[in-house]
């Protein structure tokens, strides 16, 4: 069998995921989505669509909400990555996590990763948003099963919560 | 000892934490050693005949496993209602991205280009597209005529009114394609041992309609064969019947390669290649008495099923039932056909059918008010159906519903009247002008007519080995929350506590065929199941001695524990069996539809900006009697996503067709509604209760598909005064029918006065 030019082309990324540091040996141009699944396992991080319009896939790197269906791993090289996996400690949930359990903002459950990242991100910047900044700050990320509704809940009661602790 | 109620509160739901934490594990998150990947190789042209394929260079096709019809061991058929579908076309094709060949290599990168150099030889015939079409016959594609299925419902003498109406309105509505879009794509991942046979692990709603269809096509017994659905990400019917042929495809590699292949479809062949909501077309003649009054009337309803008939005669059933909403026809006469066209199979999409013919009762019903002169809400309070009186098949509305008194509620919750006299009056002078809108709809839960019976669904509830019990049952969880609410029924039938109750994945080496998860039957009609099984594990350990009639969730458990290990582990199974009084003549088309209907009236109010031609919805009431709410945050749930989806049928959602074929095929050009587009969405339940449901319950997962496009079309034409009859309704839609005609009269002129 013939060497797939991939193959041939691999590089080593380093990267800090969920503040374990990892190296992997990749092709430059993988997406960073498929080296977090197929290298890494960690496969929370989900495939809607491929091409950054429903979010699934949605990651934080150094901070920022990116959806890592569109990085080239050669890019988030040497950055810090927070995927779902990365969120609750000690088997403690998150408020984020917690108020999509108790909201039901999580349905199927294949958008919830992406959007409690993207929930998570917004609350990192505004902390006390409104119900349409949280529309808003959602609109990036699909979810086809809930009509966002308990989802827009879901962040508004985590906030709620963070706000009293 | 009488604990507190489970059922009617909202538990946490049951895989909700490993959804939140990200460890739910869909099918592509699952590795097999030695797995390979799996591709499609489609055909590219809606109909001809296959010549031949060219393997083109540059690609090491010996590193691939390449499958055509010629290694199918049994029958190259999907099989499902008939088996007129390939699993992949034989020299012949029907329909654009129908599977042709299929590829397997260790290395996925190389699938697509792979994929690529397949070069099809095609010996092209005349194609058919749409309903128009395929009924003038000008090609015969399916059968001898081009018809799937037809369906006559008859109830009086239709004939007779035309003389006596004083009005006699007639409307043609249209609805589009629909997809599902569902977030996570199909996919598959089939193994197969000479000697355990075949399993397959995929997203899919119908464990035992994938198992059937892959006996059928590997020639192999039942206990070969082993379905397992993981953690499926969105359904919505869209992985009601397809998942058999892509479960299909992956196990025709499987054994082939002799390791296991995984298929993984991406956006664009998702959308391509699977199943959409049935376009249609509805027409109404109706008469009317200068009272408002429904004397009867003509509704002829046609879907186009695509090339292959697969479910199209069940959605063309349930929407031939759901056609006359819910009123009160003295005579009808609905006659109904699914017809074929060279475009991918339609499918199964929540509602199936309804929302279709619903949209045009319900547009015809505005219709009908505007030329009797009566309001929208008159109208309807005029024709409601009330108890006693029968639906169009003959089926007597045996429950107390109080359908006037439901519109009145929802009247005063959206406060309709005195938005409508504001908006009038407002709409004068802006050219932001605001309209309101009502649907009133009912929706049938659990199979039409005699299907339960034939279902037969068997449900079980076993103890395990450290005297924990476990529901057994195929309905799948895909978003909707059956884990849940069956966990809750159970521990609701038998006193202990939701956590004492499990489920076991479904998988046909482990449960039961409870039936599909389909037709909004699982609460109602498999709950109804899992509480009668539930009970035969206390009448076990009563009959043995080991549990009195009062006990404590711990003697409860304690007690299966001891049974369990004197005896070894048991089952309690139910199995359903259709009550007397639901009788249904598959003939004559008559009688009991539907053990029970949700009823249900949504309003909408809607802006439309004749700067943009865009419509913004600025308040949703949905109001449903269910019989009763089992999980109040679920139920609530689904309604508000089953009203987004609507409102992506009625505003957003366009099929671009060209040949056959589906051109956008992406999320960037095939929109859906996003957080920043829907409006409040305010949900209200009232609760009638069910004697056939679990704990009163009727279903409801596609209730709320029904109202939402009626609605905001009926709110726009408000806005507006002038009608439109065709959805998915665009900007663009609107701005060509303004531009068109600026005579608000056009309704009066088109609906004949019989004077």
């Amino acid at each position: 069998m013939t060497e797939s030019p991939e193959a041939r082309a691999k590089c080593e990324i380093s990267i800090t995921v969920n503040g374990k540091p990892e190296t992997v040996q990749v092709h430059a141009m993988e997406r960073l989505l498929d080296v977090l699944r197929h290298e890494l396992g960690l496969t929370g991080t989900k495939e809607g669509c491929g091409e950054g319009e429903c979010g699934s896939c949605s990651v934080l790197i150094d901070g920022v909400l990116v959806n890592s269906c569109l990085i080239p791993v050669l890019q988030a090289n040497g950055a810090k990555i927070v995927t779902i996996e990365g969120l609750a400690s000690n088997g403690h949930l998150q408020a984020l996590q917690q108020s999509f359990l108790d909201c039901g903002g999580a349905q199927c459950g294949i958008c919830t990763p992406g959007m409690i990242l993207a929930a998570h991100y917004l609350l990192s910047k505004n902390p006390q948003p409104t119900l349409e900044e949280i529309r808003e700050g959602l609109s990036g990320n699909l979810c086809r099963c809930t009509g966002y509704s308990q989802i827009l809940e879901a962040v508004a009661e985590a906030a709620r919560r963070e706000a009293a602790t | 000892m009488k604990n507190a109620p489970i059922v009617g509160t909202s538990v946490p739901r049951r895989e909700g934490r490993d959804k939140v934490t990200g460890h739910a594990r869909y099918v592509d998150d699952m590795v097999l050693p030695g797995m390979l990947y799996g591709a499609t190789v489609r055909s590219r042209i809606a109909r001809g005949k296959i010549n031949k394929f060219t393997f083109g260079a540059g690609i090491d096709w010996n590193a691939f496993v390449i499958v055509g019809p010629r290694d199918i061991p049994g029958k190259n058929c999907i099989a499902l209602m008939e088996d007129d579908q390939p699993c992949l076309a034989d020299g012949m094709v029907n329909h654009p991205e129908e599977a042709l060949l299929l590829l397997a290599h260790p290395d996925r990168h190389l699938l697509p280009k792979a994929v690529e150099a397949v070069s099809i030889e095609y010996h092209p015939l005349p194609a058919i597209f749409t309903m128009e079409e395929s009924e003038a016959q000008s090609q015969i594609i399916w059968g001898r005529d081009n018809i799937f299925k037809s369906y006559r419902i008859e109830k009086g003498d239709v004939d007779a009114v035309w003389q006596s109406a004083d009005h006699i309105v007639e409307g043609e509505y249209t609805t589009g394609a629909q997809e599902q879009l569902y977030i996570e794509n199909n996919g598959m991942i089939a193994a197969f041992d000479p000697q355990q046979g075949l399993t397959v692990w995929g997203s899919l709603q119908c464990p035992y309609y994938v198992h059937k269809a892959l006996m059928k096509l590997l020639g192999l017994p039942a206990d070969r064969v082993r379905v397992v659905q993981m953690e499926t990400g969105g359904a919505f019917g869209g992985k009601e019947e397809y998942p058999s042929m892509i479960a299909a495809h992956a196990a025709l590699l499987a054994m082939k390669a002799g390791k296991p292949v995984k298929i993984i479809y991406d956006r664009m062949e998702d959308m391509a290649a699977t199943t959409k909501r049935h376009p249609s077309r509805t027409r109404h003649r109706t008469g009317v008495s200068k009272d408002g009054k429904i004397l009867g009337g003509e509704i002829d309803f046609t879907l186009d099923g695509g090339a292959y008939k697969t479910l199209s005669p069940v959605v063309l059933s349930r929407g031939a039932i759901h056609a006359g909403g819910p009123y009160y026809w003295p005579c009808v006469q609905i006659r109904a056909k699914a017809v074929a066209t060279n475009a991918p199979p339609h499918g199964a999409f929540r509602g199936f059918g309804a929302p279709q013919s619903l949209f045009a009762m319900e547009r015809h019903m505005d219709r009908i008010a505007q030329v009797v002169g009566l309001s929208p809400v008159e109208i309807r309070r005029r024709n409601l159906l009330r108890p006693g009186q029968a639906t169009t098949t003959g089926q007597t509305v045996a429950e107390q519903i109080d359908l006037p008194k439901l519109l009145d509620r929802a009247l005063e919750l959206s406060d309709y009247q005195s938005k409508k006299e504001q908006f009038a009056k407002a709409n004068q002078q802006c050219t932001r002008k605001k309209g309101m809108g009502i649907a009133a709809f009912l929706h049938g839960a659990g199979f039409t007519g005699s299907g339960e019976r034939f279902l037969g669904s068997v449900v079980g509830v076993e103890a395990s080995a450290d005297g924990s019990l476990r529901i057994l049952v195929s309905s799948a969880e895909f978003g909707q929350g059956t884990n849940t609410v069956l966990c809750q029924i159970a521990a609701e039938a038998l006193g202990i506590r939701y956590e004492d109750v499990g489920i076991a994945q479904p998988d046909t080496d482990q449960v039961p065929n409870s039936g599909p998860t389909v037709a909004s039957r699982t609460v109602m009609v498999v709950g109804k199941l899992v509480a009668s099984a539930a009970l035969g594990i206390k009448e076990t350990l009563a009959a043995s001695g080991m549990l009195g009639d009062s006990y404590s969730p711990e003697e409860f458990r304690a007690a299966c524990l001891a049974y369990v290990r004197k005896h070894g582990k048991f089952r309690s199974l139910a199995q359903y069996e259709q009550p007397d009084n639901i009788i249904w003549d598959e003939e004559t088309y008559r009688g009991s539809a539907y053990a029970a209907f949700a009823w249900a009236v949504y309003i909408a109010e809607v802006t439309v900006d004749l700067t943009t031609y865009k419509v913004t919805l600025d308040d949703f009431v949905a109001l449903q009697e269910i019989g009763k709410v089992l999980h109040p945050v679920l139920a609530k749930g689904q309604i508000i996503g089953g009203v987004a989806q609507g409102i992506g049928f009625a505003l957003y959602e366009k099929v671009i067709w060209e040949q056959g074929r589906m051109q956008n095929g992406q999320m960037t050009n095939y929109i859906m509604p996003t957080s920043a587009d829907l409006p409040s969405i305010r949900v209200y339940f009232e609760e009638l209760g069910n004697i056939h449901g679990a704990y009163g319950a009727k279903g409801i997962g596609e209730l709320p598909m029904d109202g939402p496009a009626p609605a905001i079309v009926n709110a726009v034409e408000d806005a507006l005064r002038v009608p439109f009859h065709a959805i998915p309704l665009l900007p663009e839609d609107i701005f060509a029918a303004l531009s068109e005609s600026a005579a608000p009269d056009r309704v009066a002129t088109s609906a004949r006065g019989n004077e």
